[in-house]
């Protein structure tokens, strides 16, 4: 059986209390590194205002407090207005190019179907009137938060013609995997 | 030595020299064990998810439900269950110290037990159908809550029991001077847990009163702000422990220390003060937030808790190096790598998981931590493929690796099985990596998370495009990947659950086993099978001798030759490569942003 070796003589590990002080001066291995490191750290950084003024793709910020009887109302308000067609029981909805355009989640849809104008910006106003769920638009793969409570104003550019799915991507509840609904972009 | 009252009988380890207290080795090894229980269980649903993937067995209800409780078992279960064992091997046995309260221990592992079996009770008989995520208004039934929350009350009691070690050890004088650096490591997890588990508690609270009908609403951005403290702090908490984890299976497979400690223990410093704002990375896509607060939160204020881990990601495989270079391994660059312990179960696991925990799981995660980034992949098949780099072949594989060591040495049995242990992490570590890249792929065209099947084209309004293309493929890589997983678990378990119930007792629980560490482990080296694999001696260069040489040249020629000359080349050109990989991504990650619709 091995003697418990004293303070003086142990080794040095990861396992054992270091000697003396913790701190040791930094070896230029680590100082270059360091630096390096530090350097790319403040890129990542910066890297994200960099994008706020040179990108169009932005994470969306404005957002008000709503209570979800007043946005189903505003949303049914809306769909009266501008409904031009339904498919498969959908209302189908053409707003004028560049309004606001309201997007409401529901188990388990995205209702109403949306037809926008390519190139013409619109405030999509998204959100929930019973529990949370998530706007995944496809297959241009841009991905939301959706809140009950909370409206959540995107502005999208559709830049392509075409259909675009929204499927939902956050779980809820036993109908997350057919919660559906469709932008179409002419 | 101050003798406690009555002292808990006590042995010296023949491997390592340190003193194991019977009730400090006991706990450890009664957490330890059901943590794998535990990952057992997570494992085996996870054989369903992964198959019901490829429309085999089960229908949406039960898949919810699996899917809910293989998320809570494995992400809260089994990684703060092991870390727990861990905090007590760590504060015990490391400072050759005891459990303070021992008692307390017990009713708290007891207490933490019940809350598990009460919330898998509610998930599995779909009475909290909810996801670990738990978000309102969804409800569960209140047995969920509660069980969650006397679990996360156990940990935070666990942790504040390993502090109390620490300071009764440092009073008892059982060590000398500051704490060892993977005891350090281990405090920093535990410092971080404190904040985690305490927000957990709120946000789990809330919904237990809200349950119960003691709490009218629980405002859902509030809750997601609480519940993503404990959700992102836990991993945080997983990561601290993982590195320290690291170091110790560095210290045990080839001897090494970090060049220089200090950084080392710098790093986790910088965790504990910046790595709680990490609830924000899931927010980024939330409504509620203004701009320059996700920003400065999603990078940890100017990403130093970034920093800690490329600064760990320089000195874990610096330490390595520098110790098989004293070794004699100095041929070339990569000689320390090629004659490295590969079929050391320990080594295997700690390379495998540093690798992989690198390259993909920190790459990926800052990316999607990056605030515009994030909207590209939010709520996507990509974000379980980050995860499982990070906290599967990250976390798991080096909690893997370790109890290669702790089980025998706790339990003084012998390791059954060595030669599959040998194996074990390459095959965890395989399937692990096949489906977490197919996973990031298939997130990366769209698929979502928390989906049992991909029939969208039934749905009303439906789309087709995940069963034309290249889905139907992926998606069968991630079944794949997670068979081979899978099976690298069960050899895991199957080789801890023999050796604690078939295993042979020994005094020198090491054999079958190559320990570069401690008194007795030394004392052996020399003789043949056990020791470690030295090469010939030839000129050792050692950690700081070889800087002294060059101090007293000055000028210009001096200052050439410090700069020209590294202590672990080899490591200096792979975190360069790291770098260079980092940087390929990004710029990859932002080509992908600029292609989609205009939006803000
Ligand atoms: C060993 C093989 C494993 C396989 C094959 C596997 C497979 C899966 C799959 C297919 C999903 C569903 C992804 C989705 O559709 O959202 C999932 C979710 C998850 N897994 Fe695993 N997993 C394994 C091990 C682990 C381990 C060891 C952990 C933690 C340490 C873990 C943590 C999780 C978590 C937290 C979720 C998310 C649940 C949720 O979304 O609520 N898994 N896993
Ligand atoms: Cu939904
Ligand atoms: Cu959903």
């Amino acid at each position: 059986m091995a003697e418990e070796p004293t303070q003086g003589e142990r080794e040095l590990s990861t396992l054992l209390p270091p000697k003396d002080r913790w701190w040791e001066r930094l070896g230029p291995d680590e100082r270059r590194w360091l630096t390096i490191a530090f350097v790319w750290c403040l890129v990542l950084f910066s890297g994200m205002y960099v994008w706020l003024a040179v990108g169009d793709q932005q994470t969306p910020v404005e957002s008000y407090r709503i209570d979800p009887f007043v946005f189903q109302q505003e949303v049914d308000a809306f769909v009266e207005e501008h409904q031009v067609d339904e498919i498969q029981g959908a209302a189908v909805v053409e707003p004028p190019p560049g309004s606001e355009v309201y997007l409401h989640a529901n188990q388990f849809a995205f209702r109403p179907v949306l037809k926008l104008q390519k190139d013409e910006t619109y405030r999509l106003l998204v959100s929930s009137t019973d529990v949370q769920h998530g706007l995944s638009l496809q297959p241009t793969n841009l991905n939301f938060q959706v809140l009950p409570g909370y409206l959540y104003v995107i502005e999208i550019t559709p830049d392509e013609v075409g259909e675009f799915p929204i499927i939902c991507n956050e779980f809820c509840g036993l109908g997350h995997h057919v919660m559906t609904g469709l932008i179409v972009v002419d | 030595m101050a003798a406690p009252a009555t002292p808990a009988p006590s042995r010296v380890c023949n491997v390592t020299g340190f003193t194991i207290e019977r009730n400090g080795q006991r706990l450890a090894l009664a957490n330890g064990v059901v943590a794998i229980a535990l990952l057992a269980f997570g494992g085996f649903q996870a054989i369903l998810i992964a198959l019901e993937r490829q429309g085999l067995a089960i229908s949406a209800d039960w898949w919810y439900r699996l899917i809910a409780s293989h998320g809570t078992t494995m992400l809260l279960f089994w990684l703060l269950f092991f870390e727990v064992a861990a905090l007590y091997w760590g504060s015990t046995m490391l400072l050759n110290a005891r459990m303070v309260a021992p008692r307390l221990a017990w009713a708290n592992f007891v207490m933490m037990t019940a809350g598990v079996l009460a919330a898998q009770w509610a998930m599995l008989s779909g009475n909290a159908t909810v996801m670990f995520t738990a978000y309102p208004p969804l409800e569960g039934h209140p047995i969920y809550y509660a069980g969650v929350l006397l679990f996360a009350v156990g940990v935070l009691i666990a942790c504040i029991h390993f502090f109390a070690n620490v300071v009764v050890a440092k009073r008892e004088r059982t060590y000398e001077g500051s704490l060892p650096l993977v005891v350090y490591g281990l405090a920093a997890a535990a410092i971080i847990a404190l904040y985690a588990l305490g927000t957990g508690a709120v946000a789990y609270g809330m919904l237990f009163l809200n349950s119960i009908g003691l709490l009218e609403t629980v405002d859902p951005a509030t809750y997601r702000l609480f519940f993503w403290g404990i959700g992102h702090g836990a991993q945080q908490v997983n990561l601290a422990a993982m590195v320290a984890v690291w170091y110790a299976l560095i210290a045990l497979t080839v001897g090494g220390r970090p060049v220089n400690e200090g950084l080392s223990r710098v790093a986790f410093l910088l965790y504990i003060a910046f790595i709680h704002l990490g609830a924000v990375p899931h927010l980024l896509v939330d409504p509620g937030l203004g701009t320059s607060h996700r920003i400065m939160n999603t990078s940890y204020m100017l990403y130093l808790a970034v920093l800690a881990s490329l600064i760990h990601a320089f000195s874990l495989p610096a330490s390595i190096e520098v110790a098989q270079r004293e070794r004699g391994f100095t041929k070339g660059m990569f000689q320390w790598l090629k004659k490295g312990p590969w079929r050391e179960p320990g080594f295997s696991s700690l390379v495998l998981s540093i690798v992989v925990f690198g390259f993909f799981a920190g790459v990926t995660g800052v990316l999607m931590g990056t605030m515009q980034l994030n909207m590209l992949v939010h709520n996507t098949l990509f974000v379980p493929g980050h995860f499982h780099s990070t906290v599967v072949s990250g976390t798991t594989l080096a909690f893997m690796g370790i109890s290669y060591y702790l089980v025998p040495i706790l339990s003084q049995r012998r390791l059954v099985a060595p030669k599959m242990a040998r194996w074990q992490p390459y095959v965890f570590a395989a399937g692990v990596f096949t489906f977490t890249v197919a996973m990031m792929f298939a997130g990366q065209l769209g698929v979502p998370r928390r989906v049992p099947e991909l029939g969208y084209e039934a749905a009303p309004l439906g789309l087709d495009q995940f069963v034309t293309g290249p889905v139907p493929l992926i998606m069968l890589v991630v079944t794949l990947g997670g068979v081979v997983a899978i099976v690298g678990g069960i050899m895991y378990v199957y080789i801890m659950v023999m050796t604690l119930l078939k295993g042979e007792r020994t005094e020198t629980p090491d054999d079958g086993l190559r320990i570069a560490f401690g008194p007795a482990a030394r004392m052996r080296a020399p003789a043949g099978e056990g020791a470690v694999e030295t090469a010939a001696p030839t000129a050792t260069v050692t950690a700081d001798g070889g800087e002294q040489e060059h101090e007293h040249i000055t000028g210009l020629k001096g200052r050439w030759r410090r700069w020209t000359r590294f202590e672990a080349p080899g490591t200096y050109l792979l975190v360069l490569i790291f770098l260079a990989w980092f940087v390929v991504f990004y710029v990859i990650a932002h080509v992908n942003l600029s292609q989609s619709w205009p939006v803000g």
